[in-house]
């Protein structure tokens, strides 16, 4: 008996590569991959047809099964996984890897190598991933020994999801998935040189909220961090900005942290901000923000950015402190716990903080002018009409948004409206077209009875469309809503505005009939072009228990306002008609 | 094909300040140079991501060495010489802890005790009194000859860099032919480990 249940354990403990990458992923709790085949990455896709516990997403397109990873994680908090072969596969993989790291997503990725006898002598399919991908990943291995290689997946696991999270790739030869080798399971992991700093030291909460006790004009700057962080950080976002009572704005990454509904909300910072958020940073005279890392898209000009402001930074990234702005207060640490330790403070702190009813008063002005106001149109379906309408007729459902990159994603993260963290996904920092679809994709992976819409642009979401074909054969469905103005149409603002006019290949020239392509694709297509139908469209498309394509035919001509022109400070945003002369020679270089 | 509608911005004729979403103002801040150590896990392609770090975001390498130090605890020490605004430098020490394999990083020209070295081996080629005169002012900067032909010698030369550029340019008009340099090492005076 004894001997026998010896070589029991031996046998299970012993474990090709490609079983070792599949037990690996069940024990991280990984229970979708999105993935595509290919000549080196045969072994490990042998092993997933042999297993139940991990599902398979089949992609049509590497990049695509990236951004469902990225889709996955943010709407999840989890880490998203993906699988590619070597060479085309690891490249194409390339730009969601960049687009992770961006915007600090979670994720593992898997990728084929040609065995290791023929690393380096341009083998069919060989490409140097590792090398490809060092400058865009948090971190990435080369597996050589198929005795490292559960070692190596627990550890990019631990990796890509603690301090500021990001993408690992995990290269692995064919011969090493083939190879036999010993299986570890995860246990805490002890790394030689990666200690990420999560605990806020005492001795900078006191001297943040010695600084927020005296602030007669405050504001929260907060980020994606708070929603990365979790859903206890979001709370405590909340909590803080209760206990204090200050105005709070968010970066485009930090939508839903705190509840768009609430009266301290002031709307989203930055080029395409609402008015009150920008010029109160640029008034304030204490800024927190947490969670977000003063990216040129919120800051404007540099030197003119929020000149009189004493200002708090929380990141758990050292190096986005004091890399852009100048801090006074930086708290090295994870926001979640950053923000609780301060609220704790803040609490215990007997004396009396200024009055903040004047501040308030001056933000109720700016609010006051309606940066977002539009002239609407009884024959011409506006864009921003369109997702106010989207926003009304789905709010009560358990709705996800995702977006391509353009003005439908300033438009919907103008006019659409978050109550909760991790219900908006979009590509901020990289700005990747294309990004949508599959992200979606993603999310409705994760949350199968969920209403997940894609608001695209005509534009973009040609870039990854061939996606819907995944949809439909995983019976994921996802909602495309594209706003369709025949035209890239940020590329054509930016040049009706910079570039004398000249619209220089921005025009949407041949655009497929997208109701028929949804057709030929098994998706349930709608067209809409008249704004009395919109919204007996809309509900026909969410009542639709498939995927649905939606061409929104919408007012071709319209700019995204209000906006921060390029050289321009944070009070000097341009509102609706534009007539002046806002943007300086050396700004065009800017944009 | 429809037209835009004809709203359009100029540009403001007095208007100059750059700056803004993209801020091209050059900084009038001092460049300085400094030395940092970083003490690394030893594995594959270690260099070529600290490398690779001040190629992508446009750091200066002046010099660099690289060598396991401690086989045991698998570490290397990364010795580079870099040059920047001081905001350039601190951001370059924060990026660099970024990097996974990277335990540590050492700002040897502040840190106090901090000692930079350089090896230097220098051929010079000359005969007659000028090869005599370069052999007087290698004992003067106590080089070590380790080759010599009728006609030539090579020194070898330890010490701060800017010693190791000072012998050179004695022996510049005494026949120099060539020179090779380590790049500059470095180590913490005193009885502790860096690492």
């Amino acid at each position: 008996m004894d001997g026998n249940s010896k070589t029991e354990a031996q046998a299970t403990d012993m474990l090709t590569g490609a079983e070792i990458v599949l037990r690996a992923l069940a024990d991280q709790g990984v229970d979708t991959i999105f993935g595509y085949p290919g000549g080196a990455v045969l072994p490990i896709y042998d092993a997933i047809y042999a297993q139940q516990q991990v599902r398979h997403i089949l992609v049509r397109h590497e990049q695509g099964a990236g951004h469902m990873a990225e889709g996955y994680a943010r709407s999840t908090g989890k880490c998203g996984v993906a699988l590619a072969t070597s060479g085309p596969g690891a490249t194409n993989m390339v730009t969601p890897i960049t687009d992770a790291l961006m915007d600090s997503i979670p994720m593992v990725v898997i990728t084929g190598q040609v065995p290791t006898h023929l690393i380096g002598t341009d083998a069919f399919q060989e490409a140097d991933t590792v090398g490809i991908t060092r400058a865009c990943t948090k971190h990435n291995y080369l597996v050589r020994d198929v005795n490292d290689l559960a070692r190596v997946i627990h550890e990019a696991f631990y990796i890509a999801t603690t301090g500021r999270p990001g993408p690992v790739v995990i290269d692995v030869p064919k011969n090493v998935q083939f190879a036999k080798g010993k299986y570890v399971g995860p246990k805490a992991i002890e790394h030689r040189t990666y200690h990420p700093r999560t605990e806020p030291q005492d001795r900078r909460i006191e001297e943040a909220v010695a600084l927020m006790a005296g602030a007669q004009r405050p504001i929260i700057y907060s980020g994606g961090g708070v929603i990365n962080s979790g859903p206890a950080a979001s709370e405590a976002l909340r909590a803080l900005a209760k206990a204090t009572g200050w105005p709070v704005t968010s970066t485009l990454m930090g939508l839903g942290a705190f509840p768009a509904s609430d009266k301290q909300w002031l709307g989203m910072v930055g080029m395409h901000g609402s008015f009150e958020s920008n010029n109160a940073m640029h008034d304030c005279d204490v800024m927190l923000c947490v969670g977000a890392r003063f990216d040129d898209r919120v800051t404007g000009r540099l030197d003119a950015f929020s000149p009189g402001s004493k200002k708090i930074h929380i990141d758990i990234d050292p190096s986005s402190i004091n890399k852009n702005v100048r801090v006074d207060v930086p708290i090295v640490a994870d926001c979640g716990k950053a923000l609780s330790a301060l609220l704790k403070t803040w609490k215990k702190q007997a004396g009396k903080t200024p009055d903040l009813k004047p501040w308030m008063a001056q933000i109720d002005q700016w609010r006051a002018r309606k940066g977002f106001a539009y002239p609407n149109s009884k024959t011409l379906i506006k864009p921003q009409y369109a997702i106010e309408r989207l926003y009304e007729l789905t709010k009560d459902k358990d709705v996800y948004i995702t977006t391509e990159v353009g003005q439908h994603q300033m438009w919907a993260a103008q006019f659409f409206h978050f109550d909760q963290p991790n219900r908006w996904m979009t590509s901020g920092g990289l700005g990747t077209m294309g990004y949508g679809l599959p992200a979606a994709i993603g999310v409705q992976a994760a949350h199968p009875n969920a209403l997940v819409i894609d608001i695209a642009g005509d534009a973009s979401v040609q870039m990854t469309m061939q996606e819907m074909s995944c949809a439909i054969q995983h019976d994921l469905p996802v909602k495309i809503f594209i706003l369709n103005n025949e035209w890239m149409g940020m590329v054509r603002q930016w040049q009706q505005l910079l570039h004398g006019e000249r619209y220089s290949h921005s025009y949407s020239d041949a655009l497929p009939d997208f109701v028929k392509m949804a057709e030929a694709f098994g998706c349930h297509g709608i067209r809409c072009d008249d704004p009395a139908k919109l919204d007996d469209a809309i509900l026909e498309m969410i009542n639709t228990p498939k995927p649905v394509l939606f061409d929104c035919r919408v007012e071709k001509a319209e700019n995204c306002f209000p906006m921060i022109p390029s050289g321009a400070a944070h009070n000097e945003m341009i509102l609706g008609k534009i007539t002046g002369d806002e943007i300086g020679e050396a700004g065009k270089m800017l944009v | 094909m429809s037209r835009a509608p004809r709203t359009r911005l100029t540009p403001k004729n007095g208007r100059e300040d750059p700056a803004s979403a993209y801020d091209m103002t050059p900084s009038n801040e001092l460049i300085e140079r400094r030395t940092l150590a970083c003490i690394v896990d030893n594995e594959p392609g270690v260099l070529a991501r600290v490398v690779g770090l001040f190629a992508a975001r446009g750091y200066n390498i002046e010099s660099l060495t690289v060598a396991e130090i401690d086989r045991n605890a698998h570490q290397s020490r990364i010795t580079i010489v870099t040059s920047g605004t001081n905001h350039v430098l601190e951001q370059i020490e924060q990026q660099l802890l970024r990097l996974v394999p990277v335990a540590k990083v050492i700002d040897v020209t502040n840190s106090t005790g901090g000692i930079e070295r350089e090896l230097a081996l220098v051929k010079v080629a000359g005969t007659g009194e000028k090869r005599v005169e370069s052999l007087r002012i290698s004992e003067i900067f106590r080089a070590h000859v380790i080759d010599t032909t009728n006609e030539s010698f090579i020194f070898e030369l330890t010490g701060a860099s800017q010693k190791i550029d000072q012998f050179v340019e004695l022996m510049r008009p005494l026949g120099l032919v060539e020179v090779s340099r380590t790049g500059v090492l470095s180590i913490q005076r005193g009885k502790e480990k860096a690492g």
